[in-house]
């Protein structure tokens, strides 16, 4: 399933920078809006859209916001490149193309009635943050609800005020790790599959939503399926290389899936086979 | 002092102790002791002599490595049911890190000394216990391995 | 798209609306009236030794009595015997090359007082296309499936299409490495054309049936002045199809799709990489290959930015590059993401395979690697 962009799909919309926030030393939080009358178009958790860098180039961000609020379109960027360096140094009133929303969403409506664990490693916390929106605002739907996040050090762990309001919530178990710390961590230390035999979740009847570094993917997964979590409830993000987004150039393919259309978030029963081989 | 009927109850109720028989556990309480640690408070140090062996009842530790130009840096934590402290099957018998309570922590400690003897002269016993902390170990390694990869780094 | 297949003539002397014989000399105003009309025409045309696809003008410049040999890694054009216009088969370019351009501008983007303007740009000649083989009519409609019938269409290659003409030919020869048959793409033409040639030369004549395949193509008919079809033309153009058919050299496997989708780690793929020299030749001569990379490119001045497509290949190395690194860092990997897609991801993405069995890849392959041969090798495990 997926919104539909609202212009040719190779043209990039110009939005308006209206807020920049840090996040980390190399992440940042762009929140933009239409610079033309019309609104954002609607998103679904898990979409991305293409941000264009006048003159730089394109990349691939997942959307990081609210989707009940799509006015409000907001990605969290990780300074890693030319195009996201030129995006890192936008001030409030520049411009950013948009292209989008593409690609498949986090299934929070197939999930409800089930317990929810999302397991997020990383930056992959930011495109899993429409789908803890979402369920959160519909909280009486899902049954338990336990986000587990991994990142590399207290000082990398994204969205922390987030993470301690949503803890902060009776009805949602917040679990966060990292790879290591100072004295002053009181949290815990160590790998983000550890948290999860301490998470209070129904294994058959649980939805998962992993996004995150893929050999954290990988163990996680085998940690769940060795808890009896059936393949087709977990789901995964997926990423590769992207030019168009539309599915007309060809680099993002992924066996014989487009992760632009048929992805980012699949489900890990489809696509487990592939995931074996190597170089695919 | 609590007796040793008593610790063997507590060591029954401790995740690593499952499924073992309980003649080699009663065997094994003989090395036992109830501790607490409060928080901030060291269990051990890297390089001194590893002469116990630990199992978490309630409470979590850091495993640590003091540094230099910092207080210390910890590599992982460990909470309820887990166990640590395997130098003492390892010669040269020394910690190899720090391990600092981070809360109020009550354990189950077993003593080397005493443990060694045991295992010596009972071989089956040796096995419940090593096929025990096989498993452990190899997690534990795996885990450690993940964290090496730096995955969530600058990729 | 046109829908009306080959019509036949239901007695000995007459013929139906939508076929015409004319002699081959017509083929000259043929083109000129069709210029005449607006159109760019595109056609057949010898140079350095290959059949290339350019803009032409008369018939003249047809290559009239060439014929081509093509073998894996090898092409060669030589003079026949019997002079006709479209024996040779094809050459190592293809329609795409004027649908979907090797390099297209999608955009200008001009700095304005609050950030930048964006416009579109469409580059969409009136094309006539002359000559276009059964195996490349079923390889434009492969392309229209994945730039205008799927969820997103490309707005110059939709206008482009739409506004093609499409004159066809009938294939009288097999070329050395075509496998149309056995893909059921060929040799004879099937629908989706304006108009379609067959060349006839029977006893010192040098004829043409033309036939109509769509509204447009009537009305081009009705303008060409000639005899009507007989049965006995259509019985030749049946016979010269059915004897191309049956002397194609190879086939592929039927079930080809299957047995890449059964095999991918089959070791044979380590032994193509040692042929294969990753020059990306195959995806280039292949009309149905569409993969591109977008170049984004600003002027000196910072002041104005574009947007570019241009055709890109698998086989490159950065081709797949996220993170730092290649995901197929492997030339065997690259090998193997081309095949498969072709003939086998191919079906579960747009519905057909991939490959329409011209045998472009195994000519101009420089170390003549067959994908008939290869799929052979990866189903007997060897």
């Amino acid at each position: 399933m997926s919104a539909k962009p609202h212009i040719d799909a190779m043209t990039p919309v110009p939005f308006t920078v209206t807020k920049r926030t840090q996040e980390l030393a190399d992440t940042f939080t762009l929140e933009l809006t239409p610079a033309a009358a019309g609104g954002a178009p609607a998103f679904l958790p898990g979409q991305f859209n293409m941000l264009y860098a006048f003159g730089v180039g394109e990349v691939p961000i997942s959307v990081s916001g609210d989707p009940a609020y799509p006015e409000k379109l907001i990605h969290t960027i990780r300074d890693v490149g030319a195009v996201t360096n030129a995006l890192s140094k936008l001030k409030k009133g520049a411009q950013v193309g948009v292209r989008g929303p593409f690609g498949s969403a986090w299934p929070v409506n197939e999930a409800q009635g089930s317990d929810v664990v999302i397991i997020a490693g990383g930056i992959g916390l930011a495109p899993l943050r429409p789908a803890i929106n979402h369920i959160l605002a519909n909280r009486t739907k899902y049954g338990r609800f336990v986000v587990l996040y991994g990142a590399r050090s207290p000082a990398d762990v994204l969205y922390v005020k987030q993470l301690q309001s949503w803890r902060g919530r009776l009805d949602t178990f917040v679990d966060v790790t990292v790879d290591h710390a100072g004295r002053d961590w009181a949290g815990n230390v160590g790998v983000v599959t550890r948290l999860i035999g301490r998470a209070n979740f129904d294994a058959h009847h649980t939805k998962v939503f992993i996004c995150g570094p893929e050999i954290m993917m990988r163990f996680t997964i085998k940690e769940l399926t060795g808890l009896g979590v059936a393949k087709d409830d977990i789901y995964v993000s997926m990423e590769r290389n992207m030019k168009c987004a539309v599915g007309h150039c060809g680099h993002c393919q992924f066996g014989g899936h487009f992760i632009c259309k048929d992805g980012p978030v699949f489900e890990y029963a489809r696509i487990e086979n592939l995931l074996q081989v190597r170089g695919l | 002092m609590v007796k040793v009927e008593g610790l063997d109850k507590l060591m029954a109720e401790h995740p690593f102790f499952q499924g073992m028989d309980e003649t080699s556990r009663k065997t094994l309480a003989g090395c036992a002791r109830n501790e607490r640690f409060g928080a901030g408070d060291y269990v051990a140090h890297e390089g001194k002599p590893a002469e116990r062996f630990y199992f978490i009842r309630s409470g979590t530790v850091a495993l640590e490595f003091h540094m230099p130009s910092n207080d210390g840096l910890v590599i992982e934590t460990l909470h309820d049911g887990e166990v640590f402290g395997w130098s003492w099957m390892v010669p040269p018998y020394e910690w190899a890190y720090d391990i600092r309570a981070v809360e109020l922590t009550r354990v189950i400690s077993l003593e080397a000394t005493c443990l060694r003897k045991k295992l010596k002269k009972d071989n089956a016993l040796g096995f419940e216990l090593y096929s025990r902390f096989v498993p452990v170990m190899a997690k534990r390694l795996s885990s450690a391995r993940q964290q090496l990869t730096d995955m969530y780094g600058k990729s | 798209m046109s829908n009306t297949a080959n019509v036949q003539a239901d007695d000995e002397t007459g013929g139906p609306i939508g076929a015409v014989v004319v002699k081959s000399d017509r083929l000259d105003s043929l083109i000129k009236a069709l210029r005449k009309g607006g159109y760019k025409t595109i056609g057949p045309k010898a140079q350095d030794g290959a059949v290339v696809l350019e803009e032409i003008t008369s018939a003249r410049e047809l290559p009239l009595g060439l014929v081509d040999d093509q073998q894996p890694g090898s092409y060669r054009l030589s003079k026949a015997k019997k002079p006709a216009y479209f024996d040779f088969t094809h050459g190592s370019q293809t329609w795409k090359r004027y649908l979907f351009p090797p390099k297209e501008k999608l955009w200008t983007a001009v700095k304005a007082a609050k950030g930048f303007e964006v416009q579109s740009e469409v580059d969409a000649p009136k094309y006539a296309f002359i000559g276009v083989r059964a195996c490349e009519l079923h390889a434009i409609q492969i392309q229209d499936k994945v730039f205008v019938e799927g969820e997103y269409t490309t707005t110059g290659y939709k206008t482009r299409r739409e506004r093609a003409l499409i004159v066809a030919v009938n294939c009288r020869r097999a070329g050395g490495t075509c496998f149309c048959a056995s893909m059921n793409t060929g040799p004879k033409v099937g629908d989706g054309f304006d108009l379609v040639l067959s060349e006839l030369t029977k006893k010192g004549t040098h004829e043409f049936l033309v036939e109509s395949g769509s509204a447009q193509g009537e009305k081009i008919l009705a303008k060409l002045d000639g005899r009507p079809a007989t049965n006995a033309d259509f019985k030749a153009v049946q016979k010269a199809a059915d004897k191309t058919a049956k002397s194609m050299g190879r086939d592929m496997p039927g079930d080809a799709t299957k047995v890449l989708a059964d095999n991918l780690e089959s070791p044979r793929w380590q032994e193509i990489a040692k042929r294969c020299l990753d020059c990306a030749n195959c995806t280039m001569v292949c009309p149905t290959c569409f993969c591109s990379t977008t170049t984004d490119t600003t002027s000196l001045d910072g002041e104005n930015a574009e947007r570019w497509r241009s055709w890109d290949s698998c086989f490159t190395l950065d081709f797949s590059y996220i993170h730092g690194g290649a995901i197929r860092r492997d030339n065997a990997q690259r090998y193997r993401q081309w095949i498969t897609h072709k003939l086998t991801h191919w079906h579960d993405q747009f519905g057909t395979s991939g490959c329409v069995g011209c045998g472009r890849c195994i000519t101009w392959c420089p170390v003549g690697i067959d994908i008939t041969a290869e799929v052979r090798a990866i189903a007997s495990k060897t």
